[in-house]
């Protein structure tokens, strides 16, 4: 190998590395606040790689289908539960389940040629799938265990998965790039799109330290991590963490699909791997801490590039058996037994 | 009829239909009997164990490619062929099989099962994934075409090609294992590990090495994925990585929740609702739906997530409670001589068994505990008292083991303890209770209590499942209910311990705290929640045990019960001690009036 193959692997590393770690800070998120498992994040990656594809194509990605149908018993499930004296926050409701469904309905309707429009339309048509999957899978669990609420996450994947294969077929697909520009910088070129990639992953870093530190949803949130019964007790409602926090989750995962769909051949069951590296990625944080998340999804993407120069039949054990050098670090740092919640 | 003859009579008709199934039943019945095995061992990890696995597909894996590599490699033929017959060889790729899994499910048990629940399942998930690519990218296990030409079983000179002979097999090793892990819960072991899912915490001060009984769990399970793989592999006697890929592990856990996670029969319902369910999708949706794939993944996912949100316990309860009004009780089993169970030597009265030296406990920057220092010597009451929010309980954690001081020594029977488990305190003859009562609610009282009895007894679980352990079961049945007499409690034995109000669970503790014959026993509020005739129960009982030379370290808010009858009172406010000495000197003592009825003006008026 030499340095220019070295940097090109490196660059690539680095690429990756920015998309799983918009996965991690997605999964840390969720889990924090709500204590699911969401493992059906890579497969919103993948919703939103494959409907942009097929808008690029000039075809009505079936995602919206999916939508409606998520909206419509989303909405008769929040008017049963109103009729039984249940308390339903209907702004938010109406937002998720006719507001947005209905603008990303027109959206597509229109068949935008205008790679903006087409991506909002896919932003549109994703990330409300966040709240809606909440409001009807998890919710109605929201007591259960971690545990649980993980054989739910798992029981949605397959759910999505196959409904993934229905919607976009077994073929691959690629989108254009946001950016065609090439640079020569030091004898290698950078791809515009790769500029891209980076770029927007840390402007969501950053807008999302802003959101945690500033702003006073964030904060509500971040109590509601630390303390969900003493947040509760605060005044802070859960439907609310739930609703902001898989809402986040879903937008991470359309823009997160949206980026690496001109980089990467992208299949139905594409996302679950990317989430699944995500996942790596947030463990050595140990489902806690947004920067050392960050730090392990550029670890994973440098340990899964150099890999498939090396190894390449071997990169994906690899960069799974990462984990374990983690996890046992983290065994050997705890002793005392806890109930689990 | 009670269930026991039921199960029997559903085996006989398995067994005299066997030769008359059409040719496509024994197939499904096979798989059926194939699944059930992965599936009852995630039983034992997800309903009962509290744990739960998405990798199980990957051990079968393991076992499946062990037996075909063994039985097909030339490099093994070549070193074995002088000293091995070829019947033997499928023996020794399970013996292969059932190693490796030992090793790796030990080694990925271990890192993943001290951390909190959801790290085992995510390690699976990587593992399993890992071992899909592994299989399908090594060269001489045969890359993604996989390995071909395994030779059937055979046993005593017959070959068992033909699958009806198989699934015999199949289905007797099933059954078997049912009949194990049947006797594996109903025993000590089985306590202890039905204790897992809910009561780590309880079950360590009650002297189980959780980790370790998780981590043996876990290994439990995988090995029974590794005969399944071994049957599957010489019944299609042929292996590709495509069904231990990740999916069908995950197709695995869900025959344990459809089927009902917290029962054994649970996992053979779900195996076959499953299986027949695939059977049936796989005919019909790509007609329905017009094109090819694993659809049936969309149906089994939402059947999961209705049968979670509806039947959280799976479907097994639902149909043995339906059952359960056509059956009579089970008739209990023909005693055998109770064994005898250790006794301690209880140290005399008057010697120190438990010191805290200085003991010192901050979180962060609050002080819980500052420097206290007190000690509790064998046959006398010693009551520890203070105002809420005075650090009784963090300091009731730190000389039970269940915490670690900050700083100073916690010293039992002259032991030093920092960093020991609550375990360790057990073992030296310490017992506890607990401020919130931590019972296992939906087992009978008389189990809980036995849990208490659990280091005094020593059959494992070879012995438990093999039945071997009835003598020392029933001693420790016997100790329980002793306990239970003595706490007054004897009618409730067999009544599910949530059923009981909560002060006679508190007194459910109290029974099974003694059951382990304590030394020392550190009382967390026992008294709250009693009525008065009980107060006086509960006081005649501790005095009793004073008598007997055990050591009482008591918690409690009702002045009255502990002025009659504490020797000696240590006061804590604040986090550090106030006051210490007899009723009568702590009663006078000015910091302890000002502590408990004045110091803060606007308290004592608003209280007025």
């Amino acid at each position: 190998m030499d340095l220019q193959i070295a940097m090109l692997l490196a660059q690539d590393g680095i690429v990756n590395g920015a998309v799983y770690g918009m996965m991690a800070l997605a999964l840390v998120l969720v889990f924090s606040v709500t204590r699911v498992i969401f493992i059906p994040q890579g497969e919103l990656v993948a919703f939103a790689a494959l409907s942009m594809a097929a808008l690029q194509a000039g075809r009505a990605p079936q995602t919206l289908w999916l939508l409606l149908v998520l909206a419509a018993l989303a909405l008769v499930v929040e008017a049963w539960r109103w009729k039984r004296g249940a308390q339903v926050d209907w702004p938010s409701t109406l937002v998720w389940t006719v507001l947005i469904p209905g603008l990303a309905s027109a959206l597509v309707s229109l068949r935008p040629d205008a790679l903006a429009l087409q991506t909002l339309a896919t932003l549109l048509l994703v990330t409300p799938l966040g709240p809606l999957l909440y409001r009807l899978a998890y919710r109605p669990l929201a007591d259960a265990t971690v545990l649980m609420l993980l054989i739910v996450s798992v029981a949605l994947h397959g759910v999505l998965v196959g409904l993934g294969l229905l919607f976009f077929g077994a073929e691959g697909s690629r989108t254009a790039a946001f950016s065609e520009l090439r640079l020569e910088w030091g004898g290698m070129t950078i791809s515009g799109q790769s500029l891209v990639v980076v770029g927007v992953a840390f402007s969501l870093v950053a807008v999302l330290f802003l959101f945690f530190g500033r702003s006073i949803v964030g904060k509500a949130l971040r109590a509601t991590a630390m303390n969900r019964v003493g947040a509760r007790l605060m005044g802070i409602p859960t439907e609310l963490s739930g609703d902001v926090s898989f809402a986040l989750a879903g937008l991470i995962g359309a823009v997160s699909g949206l980026l690496i769909a001109p980089l990467t051949t992208m299949y139905y069951d594409t996302g679950f791997l990317i989430g699944l590296k995500g996942f790596v990625a947030a463990i050595v944080g140990g489902l806690a801490s947004y920067p050392l998340a960050l730090a392990g999804a550029l670890l994973v993407g440098q340990l899964e590039a150099f890999a498939s120069f090396w190894a390449s039949p071997f990169k994906e054990v690899l960069v799974f058996t990462l984990i374990i050098p983690v996890l046992l670090w983290r065994s050997l740092n705890s002793h005392h037994v806890e109930d689990e919640e | 009829m009670t269930s026991r003859r039921l199960t029997v009579l559903f085996v006989a008709a398995l067994a005299l239909a066997w030769g008359w199934l059409p040719e496509y039943s024994i197939t499904l019945l096979n798989y059926i009997g194939l699944y059930a095995l992965v599936a009852a061992g995630l039983v034992m990890l997800t309903g009962v164990g509290g744990m739960t696995s998405f990798g199980q597909a990957a051990f079968v894996g393991l076992g499946a490619y062990a037996t075909a590599w063994v039985c097909t490699s030339a490099v093994v033929g070549e070193a074995l062929g002088g000293f091995v017959a070829p019947a033997a060889l499928p023996w020794l790729g399970l013996m292969l099989g059932l190693a490796l899994t030992s090793v790796v499910a030990w080694a990925l048990g271990s890192i993943t099962l001290k951390l909190s629940g959801h790290y085992l399942p995510l390690g699976t998930m990587a593992w399993g994934l890992s071992l899909y690519f592994l299989f399908g990218n090594l060269e001489f296990l045969g890359g993604y075409t996989g390995i071909s030409g395994i030779p059937p079983l055979t046993v005593a000179g017959v070959s068992l090609a033909e699958p009806r002979l198989l699934g015999l097999v199949i289905w007797a090793a099933l059954l078997l294992a049912l009949w194990a892990l049947h006797n594996l819960l109903d025993s000590r072991e089985g306590r202890a590990i039905r204790a897992l899912k809910t009561s780590r915490v309880m079950a360590e001060s009650m002297g189980v090495d959780t980790a370790r009984y998780r981590v043996k769990v876990f290994v439990l399970a995988a090995l029974l994925a590794v005969l399944s793989g071994w049957f599957y592999a010489h019944l299609q006697r042929f292996v590709n990585p495509t069904p231990f890929n990740l999916n069908v592990g995950i197709e695995y856990l869900f025959m344990a929740v459809v089927g009902g996670a917290g029962h054994l029969w649970g996992a053979v319902l779900g195996a076959a609702l499953i299986t027949l369910l695939k059977a049936k999708l796989q005919d019909v949706l790509p007609q329905l739906l017009g094109a090819t794939g694993n659809f049936e993944v969309i149906v089994f996912g939402l059947l999961m997530l209705f049968v979670l949100q509806r039947f959280a316990q799976g479907l097994w309860p639902s149909l043995a409670r339906i059952a359960q009004r056509f059956l009579k009780p089970e008739v209990p089993a023909p005693a055998v001589v109770a064994s005898t169970l250790d006794q301690r030597a209880l140290p005399d009265a008057g010697q120190v068994v438990l010191e805290a030296r200085a003991v010192t406990k901050r979180f962060g920057g609050l002080v819980a505990n500052d420097a206290v220092t007190m000690n509790v010597k064998a046959g006398e009451i010693h009551a520890l008292i203070g105002p809420n929010g005075a650090g009784k309980s963090t300091f009731f954690n730190m000389v039970s083991g269940v915490d670690d001081p900050t700083s100073g020594e916690v010293v039992l029977m002259e032991r030093a303890m920092r960093g020991h488990p609550a375990r360790d305190f057990a073992l030296l003859g310490l017992s506890r209770t607990f401020q919130h009562v931590r019972l296992l609610g939906t087992r009978s009282v008389l189990e809980n209590v036995a849990l208490g009895a659990h280091r005094r007894g020593r059959s494992g679980w070879l012995a438990a499942m093999l039945r071997l352990d009835r003598a020392q079961e029933l001693a420790l049945r016997n100790e329980a209910r002793r306990q239970l007499e003595r706490c007054g409690l004897a009618a409730h034995a067999d009544a599910p311990a949530s059923s009981l109000a909560l002060g006679q669970q508190r007194v459910i503790e109290i029974a099974r705290a003694l059951a382990s014959q304590p030394a020392v026993l550190l009382l967390d509020e026992p008294a709250a929640g009693l009525r008065h005739l009980e107060k006086q129960a509960l006081a005649t009982l501790l005095r009793q045990l004073r008598a007997e030379g055990v050591g009482i370290l008591v918690v409690e808010h009702d002045m009255e019960f502990v002025m009659n009858l504490a020797d000696r009172i240590t006061v804590l406010e604040f986090g550090s001690v106030i006051a210490s000495g007899t009723p009568a000197e702590v009663s006078v003592n000015p910091r302890v009036l000002d502590a408990y009825l004045g110091g803060n003006e606007a308290w004592t008026e608003a209280a007025a």
